[in-house]
């Protein structure tokens, strides 16, 4: 490794899988990968593998836990039983009903809920592996999957963990550094308005490292932000180019019948 | 949170009150209720507490026991935190499983302790592989006035720091009873502290109604060198990174407050 980098690399010290402190691992966001679902994405983050999908808003069943004036947000956050080792339950653990909790709580203030009375949004979460990180991979893959239900949001929400090894400040810890760690501080945000959503932290370090640490993971989010944009416009540009092109043909063709762009092909073959 | 047309009438009150810079029952907002904070008083458990925070009651009891240690963690002692929501305790409750707020309850406190690392587990080892030591810290409600997290947190730190549990002789694989017990070891002492949103002011030892009408609420536990062990947020609602400096320090200074009381009491 060259040692010419300006970032101040504490010393030596490297992290388990070379990564510099305030890098993340790969990301790689797909959405609209479940067809029955209204929404869903399926998001790599470093060996996360982790599946979300969007139901509603739709008719809240049972009925009981519906609300007159405003929608509900009902997430279910679960693990598949070969997603960990040793092999875990399918059941529900406590810690898959705290995290579900977390993540309402987190992706909630993204939404207008007061415009779906009675109604509840479904956000279903798979953890088909997990590496560490799971509930942020799942806020991530979450709010993708929202925006394509084509649900309204006020903001994405991008979520990254920040956290102490070795006495060393990093970002997006990893399986290994979570376990072995000194502390976790898992983090979600909304960047245009500059919020924390979901703020949870284990372990030990000082109230200045907590600073730190929570500017570290707010800079990650911003990162994952963007990986989270692109994800939706690669999708949505390519039906947007289409419906663009499907207005513009009618108005064109009393006019003057010119040739048909590149654009507009596959506009008209999807319409007959 | 709720959002029926009583508790709107009710915000829009305790909100007026709030920015006056005083709260429904005369409080500061910084200022917690009287607390009253009871050990060992329980017989039959190996370490009890009886917190009362104003009108929030809860009682904590420790209770020890053998049992095999997780895969994982061969030579380490096992502690449990749980928490029951009694039908006695609020008008709302009833009984049946836990609620998700008593699953949150229970594991913010057991993420204070284990993440300050509160009992040696390897102490409460036994036989390697098959026989540990078991904690089990129960937080049990008997009158719910909001707060639950600070006064259990409070409680199940007097509870263990009073507790004495069996000093068990091994030799050769055998586990003996002795009549001797010994005091738990800790090695930090943890305090939960919360602080809630109430529109843009932050308030401490919110009462039921106050949590009630709250937009969101960040508890801090911090040991008593001012390190750190857990942060929780709960709530529908951002908190911009100010805001939530903001409350590690209001709860740094407050989980002291506590801790001195819990230690005044639990040293004698």
């Amino acid at each position: 490794m060259s040692k010419t980098r300006k970032r101040k690399t504490s010393k030596k010290w490297e992290r388990v899988d070379g990564r510099k402190p305030d890098e993340l691992r790969p990301i790689h966001i797909e959405s609209g990968v479940l067809p029955n679902a209204d929404g869903s994405a399926y998001i790599e983050m470093g060996r996360n593998k982790i599946m979300a999908g969007v139901y509603g808003p739709r008719e809240m069943h049972p009925k009981r836990l519906s609300k007159p004036n405003q929608g509900v947000l009902r997430c279910r956050y679960h693990m598949a039983p070969f997603s960990v080792d040793p092999r875990r339950s399918p059941a529900p653990s406590r810690r898959d009903m705290e995290i579900s909790m977390v993540m309402r709580d987190a992706l909630e203030p993204a939404l207008f809920l007061e415009r779906y009375p009675r109604s509840v949004i479904d956000v279903f979460v798979e953890i088909i592996q997990a590496d560490g990180g799971t509930r942020c991979a799942s806020i991530n893959a979450a709010a993708v999957a929202l925006a394509d239900a084509g649900i309204p949001m006020k903001d994405l929400v991008a979520a990254c963990a920040a956290g102490k090894y070795e006495n060393n400040l990093i970002l997006d810890l990893g399986d290994y550094e979570d376990k072995k760690g000194q502390s976790d501080m898992p983090l979600a945000y909304m960047p245009k308005f500059d919020k924390v959503t979901l703020l949870q932290m284990e372990g030990i370090m000082t109230q200045a490292e907590t600073d730190e640490a929570i500017k570290m993971a707010v800079e990650g989010c911003k990162k994952i932000y963007e990986i989270q944009k692109e994800t939706l416009k690669k999708k949505y540009g390519m039906v947007q180019g289409e419906a663009a092109a499907a207005e513009e043909t009618p108005e064109e063709e009393p006019e003057s019948p010119e040739e048909p762009t590149e654009e507009d092909k596959p506009a008209e073959e999807e319409e007959q | 949170m709720s959002n029926n047309i009583v508790s709107k009438l009710k915000r829009k009150k305790i909100e007026e009150v709030i920015k006056t810079g005083k709260r429904m029952d005369g409080r500061e907002l910084l200022q917690y209720r009287d607390w009253q904070i009871k050990t060992g008083f329980l017989e039959k458990s190996e370490g009890s507490a009886e917190v009362r925070l104003g009108k929030t009651h809860v009682v904590v009891g420790v209770k020890a026991g053998i049992g095999t240690p997780f895969e994982d963690s061969p030579d380490e002692g096992v502690m449990m935190v749980n928490a029951e929501f009694t039908p006695i305790a609020h008008p709302t409750w009833e009984p049946g499983p836990p609620p998700d707020e008593a699953i949150e309850l229970a594991r913010v406190v057991d993420r204070g302790l284990r993440a300050a690392e509160v009992l040696s587990m390897e102490e409460l080892g036994l036989v390697s592989g098959e026989k540990v030591q078991m904690v089990f810290v129960d937080l049990y409600i008997l009158n719910y006035d909001g707060n639950l997290i600070d006064a259990c947190s409070a409680g199940a730190l007097a509870a263990l720091n009073t507790a004495e549990i069996p000093d068990l002789k091994v030799s050769k694989g055998e586990i003996t009873q002795t009549d001797k017990k010994k005091k738990l070891k800790l090695r930090a002492h943890p305090i939960a502290a919360t602080v809630v949103k109430i529109g843009d002011e932050f308030i401490v030892d919110a009462t039921v109604d106050e949590e009630e009408i709250m937009d969101g609420r960040i508890t801090v536990t911090l040991d008593e060198n001012g390190n750190v062990n857990a942060m929780q947020k709960m709530g529908a609602i951002g908190f911009s990174v100010d805001e939530i400096k903001k409350c590690i320090n209001i709860a740094s200074e407050k989980a002291a407050e506590i801790r001195a009381k819990v230690m005044a009491v639990t040293n004698g």
